[in-house]
């Protein structure tokens, strides 16, 4: 199919990372099944590293590659680097997206976000809540 | 398995017969049929048996078709037409239905711009408004009704000859957008009381960018596009030829078949309904039976539409669905939404349109393949974890 390049086809059709993980350290949702797409992520962490990632989503080819992509890209790395991931790291990655499919990439960033906000919460760790100051929250959706 | 076309509502393959009578126009006879000398007056020829094909089918008189450019031009000259004569009576009110084609009801929002009513009918759960509804909405203003013939996403077949007798004893103009339905079911202008009927050729294996507009004797069209004395001066351009053919005979072959053709789309639509109906938390769009008999349409409940289809389409089925992200807008179908679909589940729909030529094979092949593709997404879908572990509540049984 033309719509997708051959990297987010891959990512859909084999994604990376799928599934649950029960006691995670950090767990984050966003976007809304009104709109038409969710993404969960669950996050492990040991000495600040993202030690294993695990992600959920509903939603269409590009949602699922975007937090597909999203997971390898911040696996292995530190909690502050993966705090640094942008949604346009995550659109070069999967060589583009079509214009308007770019809120996919935009809610990867932004579940990112959440599940180390989580992680910060839940234990207790002090962080700048600038940092975590604007969720999108379908900002495109109008329902 | 060959790769399984399951997409005829959104086009469909040219046919044999359409292809070669569409042929010799191209190059052999190729005249205008506006030109004065034989080979102008041989095309001519061909524009006139064609509009006799067409008239014949629909019941209706060679002088009361115009041939268009497709469905949406037919539907636009037919509320445009009837806009302006109720404007010339002071009549400027509009009554249709919520889930017709944007063909129709992006023409009623401009008219509604332009200083007239529209009323939408709800079409209920089963996608089908009855002429009562239609019969109270009528008022002294009204100078149309246009309601569908048969939906384009959901099949469901509304009741036209009712609709138009009640227009007749209100002597309110009726419309019908017969796309989905020419080729495909019975259609008779007169004994269902139709006073204006769009078709379009590439629906029942014609062509596509042509389409035909009935309107009744006595109808004055206005013209929505200017220029030369074609189609008696209300629709100007050169005919497409070739299209106007092709269609003429598609829908020649489509009537003559008809019956038998809709008995065995029906055997395989059903197989696929009772197939699909027994994956967990879906359901059926359209009333059961008063459907085309090429039409399924389903919402999966805790999965989105584009990933159904993006995985068919690896598995080699070609399906629609009615999700935004499809729609290529941000909301999901809106003919989902008028039959009371929450948006949560309207965006996991699937929709399947068959022809002829499907078989009872390629349907058992098509179940499998939908159960499979459900259950992978649903396995990876947050929304399908809260529904089963109950933290959200289903919403289909």
């Amino acid at each position: 199919m033309a719509l997708y390049s051959e990297k987010v086809m891959d990512h859909f059709r084999n994604p990376r990372n799928v599934g649950v993980i029960e006691d995670a350290d950090g767990v984050g949702e966003v976007g809304n099944a009104r709109c038409g797409d969710i993404m969960k992520f669950y996050i492990k962490v040991e000495n600040d590293i993202i030690t294993d990632i695990k992600f959920e989503t509903f939603g269409c080819g590009s949602a699922i590659a975007s937090a597909s992509m999203a997971t390898e890209l911040i696996k292995g790395q530190p909690v502050e680097r993966a705090l640094e991931l942008t949604n346009r790291a995550v659109v070069e990655a999967l060589d583009g997206l079509p214009a308007h499919k770019i809120h996919c990439s935009v809610l990867a960033e932004e579940v990112i976000k959440a599940a180390l906000k989580d992680y910060y919460d839940k234990h207790g760790i002090a962080y700048d809540p600038a940092l975590f100051a604007e969720t999108h929250d379908c900002e495109h959706c109008d329902v | 398995m060959d790769y399984i076309y399951a997409d005829n509502a959104a086009t469909t393959a040219v046919s044999e017969t359409a292809l070669n009578a569409m042929l010799p126009f191209f190059r052999g006879n190729y005249g205008n049929p506006s030109s004065l000398h034989s080979v102008g007056q041989r095309a001519n020829e061909a524009l006139i048996a064609a509009r006799e094909t067409v008239a014949k089918v629909l019941n209706a008189d060679a002088k009361e078709i115009i041939f268009t450019s497709g469905g949406s031009e037919a539907d636009n000259q037919a509320i445009v037409t009837a806009a302006d004569i109720g404007a010339k009576k002071g009549k400027k009110h509009i009554v249709s239905t919520a889930f017709e084609h944007h063909a129709v009801l992006h023409t009623l929002r401009k008219l509604e711009k332009q200083g007239y009513e529209v009323t939408l009918l709800d079409v209920h759960e089963n996608g089908i408004v009855t002429p009562e509804e239609v019969a109270a909405a009528i008022r002294e203003d009204t100078c149309l009704v246009t309601v569908m013939f048969a939906n384009n996403e959901i099949g469901t077949v509304q009741p036209i000859k009712e609709i138009g007798a009640v227009c007749r004893e209100k002597k309110v103009l009726f419309h019908t957008d017969a796309v989905q339905a020419a080729g495909h079911l019975h259609i008779d202008v007169k004994d269902m009381n139709v006073d204006m009927l769009s078709i379009s050729g590439h629906k029942f294996h014609g062509p596509k960018g042509v389409g035909a507009l009935y309107a009744r004797r006595g109808i004055l069209l206005s013209s929505i596009i200017e220029g030369g004395a074609q189609e008696r001066g209300k629709r100007a351009g050169t005919e497409n030829l070739p299209a106007i053919v092709g269609m003429a005979a598609a829908l020649e072959e489509a009537a003559a078949h008809l019956d038998e053709n809709a008995a065995k789309e029906r055997r395989v639509r059903d197989q696929l309904i009772e197939g699909l109906s027994e994956i967990e938390h879906c359901v059926l769009n359209g009333d059961r039976e008063r459907r085309l008999p090429g039409n399924v349409n389903f919402c999966f409940e805790g999965i989105e539409g584009e990933s159904i289809l993006l995985l068919l389409d690896d598995k080699g089925i070609a399906a629609s669905s009615g999700s935004a992200c499809t729609s290529g807008s941000l909301e999901p179908s809106h003919v989902l939404l008028a039959i009371g679909r929450p948006h949560e589940i309207a965006h996991g729909s699937l929709r399947l349109s068959i022809d002829e030529t499907a078989t009872e094979e390629q349907a058992a092949y098509i179940i499998e393949a939908v159960k499979d593709t459900v259950a992978l997404l649903r396995s990876m879908s947050p929304v399908w974890r809260d529904l089963k572990s109950g933290k959200q509540q289903f919403i289909t049984k």
